[in-house]
């Protein structure tokens, strides 16, 4: 072997374990930032959207009881907030043929995975009965849940009154929700309000007092935040309600004095009917057709839509 | 009073060994981790948000539990025989049936202090949640959220996880790790759907099948027995009678399978 070959063989000069380190923690940092860049620069080029199929697997509530072993409770809670999001997300959906087509069997399995799962039957029930476009608008599956829950934990008077409500509020059939909220009375331990609403809703049916006074207890009952909420903002839909009712006599009052209708909010605080430009109780502005004279409220507002209300009883 | 120091011994090798494995770290932490996110998943939630976060955390007590019982369990001898540690082992004073149960012994111990951490990250969750809450929701909840009787269950998932090691480790007497994890799964799947083998009459005209059926209902472990988280959660009864019946059934079954583990391993030729 010459020299020189030996001189070649020797090892090459080793980089210091600090310095090493040092390189290699560089490196994995400046890669993981290139992800990021690639990550950025791959998001804004456009790919063409595909349709997002809704897709339920397992439909049937009872194999999956049976595969999650003891798991179940858990596994209910998944379904829950699947449902949550389904229903959010198809309701913020701005899809003409939009469905909820899932809504029902999430909240069966979530039920049938847990039995007593308050407030799936509860919140389930608001959800299902909701009028498209905010909601399927199926009051007969909102039914069919409560009617679920009923048989689970015959002594929860609240699945009685929601049943009760589902009748006045959404199929305006006041006698099947007299009957149900006078169920909903006789179950030991029930509140003693519910005979008198069951009686209010024999006599009242279908005017916004009874409907103010559903909610209210509906209010009072809730035991949660959410349900809580949602039946506080049906008792500012109503104060709304009872709001444009006075702002369209005014404005037939203007039209009846002054021979036409008015133009704007304007004419009638130059006028003195209205004080200022009226807003409905979230602060968003109503909104005066100038052609027709019809009050309405602002599609920009909280509130938006408002509640079909319940026809007043046949014999008033 | 001999046999119960070496045992202590092997138990306290098996904690420290155990202890040491960064597998089981990770296990814990993430099992804490679990039930602190548990707080921000009940964000998503419409309500009962309570009621969610106790699914979760007693369901995470229990399942990763099942994991270290089954993967730590199946190489408790299995490991020192590949190993053949087993030789330096045996030659010591020491019994092999002191050796299966200081294994044994060992395992439990390590669950045990899992079990506990991860009820006390769930209690201080559900602690600070109760705090937060407004007491008009609080009436409204099934029951109180750091409620003692959650206990109860976390008890018997207790039990559950003792016997789960008890089987890995017999089947870690005389097979491979990698079938005693079958085995082993296998039986805690089988535990869990123990309660069809009893009615199978109803599923089959067969009176022999039925009747065989209903005796491998009384030879398979009955871990669905063991599950009373949804009773807990939704505040119903668990009796003192059920709990009283339900744990001396997995001690009783627990000392046959170790009684069995040990026959095995004390007729296994080393040489």
């Amino acid at each position: 072997m010459t020299p020189g070959a030996s001189h070649e063989l020797e090892r090459p000069p080793q980089m210091q374990p600090v310095v090493r380190s040092a390189l290699l923690g560089t490196t994995i940092v400046m890669l993981f930032a290139t992800t990021v860049l690639l990550q950025m620069a791959r998001d804004r080029q456009a790919l063409t959207a595909m349709p997002r199929g809704q897709v339920l697997y397992v439909r049937s509530g009872a194999l999956l009881d049976r595969v999650a072993l003891s798991y179940d409770a858990l596994l209910a809670d998944v379904y829950w907030i699947r449902a949550i999001q389904h229903f959010g997300g198809t309701r913020r959906s701005t899809d003409v043929g939009k469905r909820y087509d899932l809504l029902y069997p999430l909240l069966d399995i979530a039920t049938t995975l847990d039995p007593r799962f308050t407030i799936v039957y509860r919140f389930g029930a608001i959800f299902l009965a909701e009028a498209y476009p905010n909601g399927p608008g199926r009051a007969d599956q909102a039914i069919a849940l409560l009617k679920k829950g009923v048989r689970s934990q015959p002594q929860k008077w609240q699945y009685l009154q929601d049943i009760g409500f589902v009748y006045y509020w959404w199929l305006h059939d006041y006698v099947s929700a007299a009957t149900w909220f006078r169920r909903a009375a006789d179950v030991e331990g029930a509140p003693w309000w519910l005979r008198t609403l069951a009686a209010t809703t024999l006599a009242q049916g279908g005017e916004r007092a009874g409907s103010r006074m559903l909610w209210e207890q509906m209010f009072r009952t809730a035991g949660d935040d959410w349900l809580r909420r949602e039946a506080e903002r049906r008792l500012v839909q109503l104060t709304a309600l009872d709001d444009i009712d006075e702002l369209a006599r005014r404005v037939q009052d203007y039209a009846f004095r002054r021979g036409a209708l008015p133009e704007s909010w304007t004419a009638l605080v130059g006028t003195g009917y209205l004080r200022e430009p009226p807003r409905d109780p979230t602060g968003s502005p109503y909104v005066l057709d100038p052609r027709t004279g019809h009050v309405t409220i602002s599609s920009q507002s909280a509130l938006f839509p408002l509640p079909t209300e319940p026809p007043p009883l046949p014999s008033r | 009073m001999r046999t119960s120091r070496v045992v202590a011994i092997v138990a306290f090798n098996v904690f420290k060994e155990s202890v040491r494995d960064k597998v089981l770290y990770n296990l814990v932490f993430f099992a804490v981790l679990l039930i602190a996110t548990s707080l921000l998943l009940g964000k998503l939630t419409a309500g009962q948000e309570v009621k969610i976060i106790k699914d979760l955390g007693l369901a995470a007590i229990s399942l990763f539990g099942v994991f270290i019982a089954i993967f730590i369990g199946i190489g408790l001898v299995s490991k020192e025989v590949e190993r053949r540690s087993i030789y330096s082992i045996l030659a010591k004073p020491i019994r092999r049936h002191e050796f299966i149960l200081g294994k044994y012994s060992g395992l439990v111990l390590t669950l045990l202090v899992n079990v506990a951490i991860m009820s006390i990250a769930l209690y201080l969750v559900l602690g600070y949640m109760s705090w937060t809450e407004a007491e008009e929701f609080k009436r409204a909840w099934d029951a109180p959220a750091a409620d003692p009787a959650m206990l109860k269950a976390i008890a018997l998932i207790f039990v559950e996880l003792m016997l789960v090691t008890a089987v890995a480790l017999f089947f870690s007497t005389f097979s491979s790790p990698i079938l005693s994890a079958v085995f082993t799964f296998g039986l805690f799947i089988a535990g869990h759907f123990n309660a069809d083998l009893k009615h199978f009459e109803g599923v089959v005209d067969s009176r022999v099948a039925a009747s065989v059926a209903r005796g491998w209902y009384y030879v398979l472990p009955n871990l669905a027995a063991f599950d009373v988280k949804a009773q807990v959660v939704h505040a119903q009864p668990v009796t003192a009678g059920y709990l009283g019946f339900t744990v001396a059934y997995g001690f009783v079954y627990i000392a046959m399978v170790l009684l069995a583990a040990m026959w095995i391993f004390s007729r296994r030729d080393f040489k």
